[in-house]
């Protein structure tokens, strides 16, 4: 398969208060952007709990997203903090299980800045497209076909 | 030898013999358990041979008790044969409840342990570069060796499992609770894990000394520190697995004086552990900046290796990606 022709599936978690509402404003004001994020929409982006993301790959997500306020602004006061202390950690431990860093990614957009989602998606699907599918299959049962 | 004794069976796939010995640790008490059942097939201790099994009516074991994680042809043929003879199958310990050490072959596939093993370590002495085959001609005569699986599998992976007896060995009590439980038809609904579902840290006597609000400002190995005998490991930033493990093991690593090491996998309300403890551990680093923050995960040594200990094939991910392996 090209990557030209290739069609990243992406995840996306986004916080209520701030990129949620980010998101439907870039809907409103019709921004174009690309269309291969997920979305699930999520109380703070502190309650994205590993499995989520991890589940995410497993069931065939080529790239996932977290996205929240900015820091500073969450609404639960530390949350995004958690957000961003257990992202770089779950990056290194991703990577230590062959899932490359840019697959994984963090990101802040306010309630405000539907500009800013519009950027985000587009990069992160074109980097997505480079990278090429994740295509986990985690050792199912190959004795099964031996 | 009565009839009406139940059928006990044992056998040991990918382990150390450690659960074995939790068998024989039972000590006098073993003698209660030979009293009421039969054993008819334990390769560790009794010469019984696989045709001895397959003679056996389908069902006729009451319960066998099938440590250590799947990795061989060959074990996977063991199990799905005892399946068939064993009313009520129990993974005996870490490595068949969750994959266990020999697990953390899933960072790597065949080629790369093979390659480590018969050829790269210090201690290798093999300068014909032989390596084990699954099929060998001798005058003649065709030997064959088991193929050696990719991945390395958890018990359930391979085989329906009616009953878990977590820990690295289970501990007697534990043990002696399930032959009763068995014996006497007590038993917990299907697929329950038979310890307390709660977290170790719930029962942990350290718990007291947890400070109001848990932070970590610097990650310390025991082997760096002298650790403090009364006070939490995490409090003292020994990385301890406590929270995202299930109860039950008597304490027995922070007795003496250790961290939790994840052995007896996680409670039933978690998929992961390794991801569970992950976001604990996360959370109570004493940062929010982003380059501190940075700094700090760097000091965590293997992530996915220590909260992974015991878990890795039952994970969520189960290994590494294939083509990630050099």
């Amino acid at each position: 398969m090209s990557n030209q022709n290739y069609d990243p599936k992406l995840v996306g978690f986004l916080c209520t208060w701030c990129s949620y509402t980010g998101a439907d404003l870039a809907g409103t004001a019709r921004m174009q952007y690309a269309p291969n994020m997920r979305i699930i929409r999520v109380m703070c982006s502190g309650r994205v709990d590993p499995q989520f993301v991890l589940k995410a790959f497993k069931e065939g997500a080529d790239g996932v997203l977290i996205s929240g306020c900015h820091p500073g602004d969450c609404h639960y006061q530390e949350g995004n903090y958690k957000a961003l202390r257990r992202h770089r950690l779950l990056v290194k431990m991703l990577e230590q299980l062959g899932i490359e860093k840019e697959r994984f990614r963090l990101e802040w957009v306010s309630a405000a800045e539907g500009a800013k989602f519009q950027r985000v998606c587009d990069e992160f699907t074109e980097e997505i497209r480079q990278l090429g599918p994740l295509n986990w299959n985690g050792g199912e049962y190959e004795h099964r076909e031996a | 030898m009565s009839t009406e004794k139940p059928k006990v069976a044992f056998y040991w796939c990918s382990s150390c013999g450690g659960c074995e010995e939790s068998i024989v640790d039972l000590a006098e008490d073993i003698l209660k358990v030979v009293e009421a059942v039969d054993i008819v097939f334990w390769p560790v201790a009794l010469d019984f041979k696989k045709k001895d099994v397959e003679a056996m009516e389908d069902g006729s074991i009451a319960v066998g008790f099938i440590n250590g994680a799947i990795r061989l042809s060959e074990q996977l043929e063991m199990v799905e044969l005892l399946r068939k003879k064993c009313q009520i199958i129990v993974a005996h310990g870490s490595c068949s409840h969750l994959g266990g050490i020999p697990g953390l072959g899933n960072f790597w596939n065949k080629e790369t342990i093979f390659r480590r093993a018969y050829h790269t370590t210090p201690s290798t002495d093999n300068p014909d570069g032989v390596v084990p085959q699954e099929t060998y001609n001798l005058d003649g005569k065709e030997l064959t060796l088991p193929s050696f699986f990719d991945t390395v599998y958890a018990l359930d992976q391979v085989i329906d499992v009616d009953y878990y007896l977590p820990g690295c060995a289970p501990p007697r009590d534990l043990i002696l609770n399930a032959v009763t439980a068995i014996l006497e038809g007590n038993l917990p609904p299907k697929g329950s894990v038979l310890s307390p579902n709660k977290s170790l840290c719930d029962d942990c006597d350290r718990n007291d000394t947890k400070p109001e609000k848990m932070v970590i400002t610097e990650i310390k190995r025991p082997w760096e520190v002298i650790i403090d005998p009364e006070k939490c490991f995490l409090a003292q930033g020994i990385i301890c697995m406590g929270p995202a493990t299930r109860t039950g093991c008597g304490q027995r690593c922070i007795v003496g004086n250790m961290p939790c090491r994840g052995c007896f996998g996680p409670t039933d309300q978690v998929y992961d552990q390794g991801a569970k403890f992950l976001s604990a551990l996360a959370s109570i680093l004493d940062t929010d900046d982003e380059k501190e923050i940075e700094k700090l995960v760097d000091t965590i040594i293997d992530p996915a290796g220590t909260f992974y200990r015991f878990s890795l094939p039952s994970s969520i991910l189960r290994r590494k990606k294939m083509e990630a392996i050099k």
